[in-house]
């Protein structure tokens, strides 16, 4: 499924890569160096929709811009929420925006998960570090429809506990019945008492008929890598498997280049892919 | 024997994960040479350059598999928990153990004494092959996930 409704500066001639200007309305601090921002269309006009998958062109102005998922309730009508891990120029610009400060947004853009084939079946997310972004979207669709779906597992890995982000929320996602979370980090102290390990030591006893069992994977690519193989062993097929990919992206809208891989442009083909579409591309080495 | 053990009635191969499909006449042995044993949270279950003298069948409950040092802190790089096994550092000279295991939650779990156990299979190689051939792959996951985390899989 692809981008519908895109935002861009809302004059009809304008340029596709104009954005349009939102006020940034909180900033919340996740870990060390993420954070969550909710922003609203400085127009007043209504949030454009999105689906769960699809990521924004932020622009931090005068700075640049930078692919950036959109990590809110996709049912919702407002606001609209990313969350950003300040890392380059442009996402350390963007983590800083406080309340009442401006950024460009352009998008929603991109092929989106595939939830339309989640009903009945099961349904596994795999997330690592900032990868739990793109997927939260699903988990709110999923629990908002929970009786459309069999058994739920999310299995989401971190360096520390300090780097876990969303973490409340994952907490009270842990207290519901309907709904399986597994959490574990590479490394912790004495203060965590949950599992440290890697995110494919938990696939082995979790829960899913893998005939019919949906699998969601994002985080970085070497970590889905493995996922995949962990998940295929489990008996998952590799075109039930899907991963969301990440490049540099500029245009988002299939003109630069910047983000080809392969033949295919993430921005426009992606940038989530079933495993059996790029499993060949992903053992490539890039130039 | 200290009060958190107790000496076990029969073991069954439906008790753990690790004795499915393993011989009767291992589950006699390790009936007559284990005991299981009840912990509370925070317990230490050995410690890095102890004798290592025991092979655990964890019930239920969670271990946290420690690193400390002098000049660095304490640091847990492992959990097992319910239906995994630990501690294969009896096999390997100079049989020592190489971490420290604290109990994360309470737990339970059933110690083969690995001694009686040597002992045994070395006169019935026959069936500490098969034990060998149980635990090596144990030991292989443990290896990938070790290399997994070396190449910083949850980051970036």
């Amino acid at each position: 499924m692809v981008a519908r409704s895109p935002h861009a500066a809302s004059d009809p001639g304008a340029s596709p890569y104009a954005p349009a200007p939102y006020r940034v309305l909180d900033n919340h601090p996740e870990t060390g160096n993420t954070v969550t921002l909710t922003l609203a269309p400085a127009s007043g006009e209504p949030l454009p929709s999105f689906l769960p998958g699809q990521f924004n062109m932020f622009y931090a102005f005068g700075i640049g811009e930078a692919a950036i998922s959109i990590s809110g309730d996709p049912s919702s009508k407002g606001p609209l929420v990313h969350t950003v891990r300040a890392v380059g120029r442009v996402s350390q610009a963007l983590a800083r925006l406080r309340p009442g400060e401006f950024a460009g947004v352009r998008g929603p853009y991109g092929r989106a998960w595939p939830l339309e084939e989640a009903p009945g079946k099961d349904v596994v997310i795999v997330a690592g570090g900032l990868g739990l972004a793109p997927l939260r979207p699903v988990l709110y669709r999923l629990l908002a429809e929970r009786s459309r779906y069999g058994r739920i597992e999310v299995i989401y890995g971190a360096r520390t506990p300090a780097d876990l982000i969303y973490y409340s929320e994952l907490q009270s996602w842990r207290h519901r019945t309907d709904v399986r979370v597994q959490v574990t980090v590479d490394s912790a102290d004495r203060s965590w008492n949950g599992d440290v390990g890697v995110v494919t030591q938990r696939i082995p006893d979790s829960r899913f008929d893998p005939e019919r069992t949906l699998a969601l994977v994002c985080g970085p690519e070497i970590m889905m890598r493995y996922v995949a193989q962990s998940l295929i062993a489990r008996g998952i097929a590799p075109h039930a498997i899907w991963l969301s990919m990440e490049r540099n992206m500029k245009c988002a809208i299939a003109q630069c280049g910047h983000c080809q891989f392969g033949p295919l442009f993430l921005c426009r083909d992606g940038p989530v892919f079933p495993y059996s579409q790029i499993r060949g591309l992903m053992s490539q080495r890039e130039a | 024997m200290p009060p958190s053990e107790r000496k076990l009635n029969v073991l069954n191969e439906g008790d753990h994960p690790f004795l499915l499909g393993m011989p009767k006449e291992f589950l006699e042995v390790a009936t007559e040479h284990g005991t299981e044993i009840e912990l509370e949270a925070e317990e230490m279950l050995f410690r890095e350059g102890e004798a290592a003298e025991r092979f655990y069948l964890i019930l239920s409950g969670k271990v946290a598999l420690e690193i400390s040092a002098a000049d660095h802190p304490r640091i847990t790089v492992e959990t097992v928990g319910t239906g995994e096994v630990l501690g294969w550092s009896w096999l390997i000279s100079p049989r020592r153990w190489t971490l420290d295991a604290r109990t994360v939650k309470p737990t339970r779990l059933i110690a083969l004494n690995a001694p009686d156990l040597q002992r045994y299979f070395s006169q019935h190689p026959e069936l500490g092959y098969r034990f060998l051939l149980r635990l090596l792959p144990v030991i292989a996951e443990r290896l990938d996930a070790t290399r997994i985390q070396l190449v910083d899989i949850h980051g970036a």
